[in-house]
């Protein structure tokens, strides 16, 4: 007779959060759609311009406005630009943008947030600014912003990287405050918990405690926002460009392709429908994402 | 009810400073001079008045107070003499545009209803389709009216209106030749024939400014709404007797609205944000039209007048919600 393991081996494995997540996540057809259609659009953005023979300032002017034709599956415009790599390359800057600046206004955020929750006397003025910034009209802003500061960033940083870090810290500045109203909330919630006390009662400075106890249990606030940030962050970028003050023309952006698209609106309608498209489905997809992860992160939605 | 309002109303005045500090500061931060673009055209005299209107060559908190005195205590006055006809403000310097060397403050005044009218109507419409859209589907939950509004409002919710306005032009006007694309604002109402003109040319600036409206609101409509459906004071009252009706239409609606009129005025930036996007599209003549063609022409007291009129806009409509709150909520106007 062999003998027996001594350790009795567990029925079934303790479930990690992680895998609970993802469970309740995958029970959400919307989000998982959402996440794959992203996911494609952003490889296609950030792969395809290697994959495909065109580029996207190569201007070949007896091709111009021609429509849809296997050499050209989304036609070309008025310089003879093949649109599919104009997108591709549109869609790199719309959604590094988009990410950038949610990077941006997420950091902002649960900075405000976290000190505003943890720390007592700054809690009113930190929430009577972030009341402020919510009444302030912020595409106007944008816009002047970007009107008054283009040229000495162009001037400084060159034109393309000048104007992409002025619209990414305009976005960022004027995006925070809905991250920060969240997570001053559930750190207001936390501060009251028991492992808070316990840890404070072992003498954990204000920095630690913050950074091991007090983030680690807002992240899926911050997340969720993440998504919802992106989504608003591209939007504004591409209104931007829409309005004539985003980037340089030759830069192409979603926005921008949509805009120039509308001068022959007229003559060539399915032209404003690709631009279009791509943001509404990016946005789109970013959205359902954001709400399975909300569902998913929320433990009393999950494991119903 | 009338100290609850005139709390609000204190309150609103700190946040208009802000903002006017915030904008203020923002021109003065901006490297350069702001007389360096005035074109070459103005002449040595005018330049000197802009400069003098403008406070220039003072330190700025000094400036900062001229531009105060010169927008909340001058203009007001060219108001009341406008209207009554009287002579109280004159001699005084108004804020001057650089493009047509007038008073800002005319300028505003003519296209502030182009814009009030396209936001109200669209607001308020958005705000009565999302109503029962969101009540209805967070009645009969997971119904496929309730999947299929849920989808849409989604899509509603992602298609920016300078999508959704450009697509509404290709259809309605390029391919059916249905509505006008251009709003006429010249138009006079005065028979019917005019008036279903400008019934046809409101359709669709105002519909996808409240497609945006529309979808947010019923979104947290239903939400609101199924929170408090599950509440113990609804089985209450479907437990002594009240007709289906009242429960949801009074009880449980006025109740769900609370958070939805906070939604409603924290939306009012956005649908600002929008028409300033709708009006470029659809060629209104409005005020976001203005503060465009103005940034163009590097105008800078027009983009500053007109950013802060929308600003004063915006804390007014919170102004509106916040008593709007204290009318659903009691509990609210006692602390």
């Amino acid at each position: 007779m062999t003998e027996l393991p001594v350790e009795p081996v567990p029925a079934k494995a303790p479930r990690s959060k992680r895998r609970d997540v993802w469970d309740q996540f995958k029970s959400h057809k919307g989000a998982l759609l959402g996440m794959f259609i992203f996911a494609v659009i952003v490889l296609g953005v950030l792969l395809g311009p290697y994959l495909w023979p065109y580029d996207a300032t190569y201007i070949d002017i007896r091709a111009r406005n021609e429509g849809p034709s296997f050499a050209h599956p989304m036609g070309t415009d008025q310089l003879g630009r093949d649109t599919m790599a104009r997108m591709m390359a549109g869609g790199q800057t719309s959604i590094s943008v988009g990410v950038t600046a949610m990077l941006l206004a997420l950091v902002l955020g649960s900075l405000i947030g976290v000190v505003a929750g943890f720390f007592k006397r700054l809690d009113g003025p930190l929430m009577r600014l972030t009341d402020l910034f919510l009444a302030l009209p912020l595409l106007p802003l944008l816009l002047v912003m970007v009107l008054l500061f283009r040229e000495p960033l162009s001037a400084t940083f060159g034109p393309e990287t000048g104007i992409f870090i002025l619209i990414v810290v305009a976005i960022g500045i004027t995006s925070w405050m809905p991250t920060a109203r969240i997570v001053r909330g559930d750190v207001l919630a936390l501060k009251e918990r028991e492992f808070v006390l316990a840890a404070r009662s072992i003498g954990t400075t204000n920095f630690r405690m913050i950074t091991r106890h007090i983030l680690p249990n807002v992240m899926s606030p911050i997340m969720v926002s993440a998504t919802l940030g992106i989504a608003n962050a591209i939007i504004t970028e591409s209104a931007l460009s829409f309005l004539g003050l985003g980037f340089p023309p030759d830069f192409p952006t979603w926005g921008r392709l949509l805009y120039d698209a509308t001068n022959y609106l007229q003559q060539y309608p399915e032209r404003v429908i690709w631009p279009g498209a791509a943001i509404s489905l990016t946005v789109l997809s970013v959205n359902y994402l954001g709400d399975g992860l909300r569902d998913a992160l929320d433990p009393r939605i999950r494991g119903r | 009810m009338l100290t609850y309002t005139i709390r609000r109303l204190t309150l609103a005045i700190p946040t208009l400073l802000f903002i006017s500090l915030v904008i203020f500061l923002l021109l003065e931060l901006a490297p350069g001079d702001p007389m360096a673009q005035v074109p070459l055209t103005v002449p040595p005299e005018v330049k000197q008045q802009m400069r003098e209107a403008l406070g220039l060559g003072e330190p700025t908190h000094i400036r900062f107070g001229k531009w105060l005195w010169q927008f909340f205590v001058i203009e007001p006055m060219n108001l009341i003499d406008a209207t009554l006809g009287t002579t109280i403000a004159e001699g005084e310097s108004r804020v001057i545009s650089w493009q047509t060397r007038s008073p800002v403050m005319d300028i505003v005044a003519q296209r502030m209803p182009q814009t009030l009218w396209v936001v109200a109507m669209s607001y308020v419409v958005g705000i009565l389709i999302a109503m029962p859209i969101g009540i209805y589907s967070a009645y009969r939950q997971y119904s496929v009216f309730d999947q299929v509004g849920t989808f849409v409002t989604m899509v509603g919710y992602s298609v920016p209106p300078f999508f959704s306005g450009v697509l509404v032009i290709v259809i309605f006007s390029v391919q059916l030749g249905w509505l006008p694309s251009i709003y006429d604002t010249t138009l006079n109402v005065v028979d019917w024939a005019t008036f279903k003109k400008q019934l046809m040319q409101m359709v669709m600036p105002v519909m996808v400014l409240a497609l945006q409206t529309t979808a947010q609101i019923s979104r947290f409509m239903r939400a609101s709404m199924l929170d408090n459906l599950n509440q113990d004071y609804v089985r209450t009252a479907r437990a002594k007797g009240l007709s289906e009706w009242s429960v949801v239409m009074i009880h449980v609606l006025r109740n769900s609205m609370i958070p939805v009129v906070t939604v409603i005025a924290l939306g009012v930036p956005y649908i600002f944000g929008g028409a300033i996007i709708t009006e470029q599209i659809f060629k209104v003549n409005g005020l976001g039209q203005l503060l465009i063609t103005a940034i163009q022409a590097n105008d800078l007291p027009m983009v500053q007048t007109v950013t802060f009129m929308l600003a004063v806009l915006i804390v007014l409509f919170n102004i509106i919600a916040d008593i709007l709150y204290g009318v659903l909520d009691p509990r609210i106007r006692y602390d």
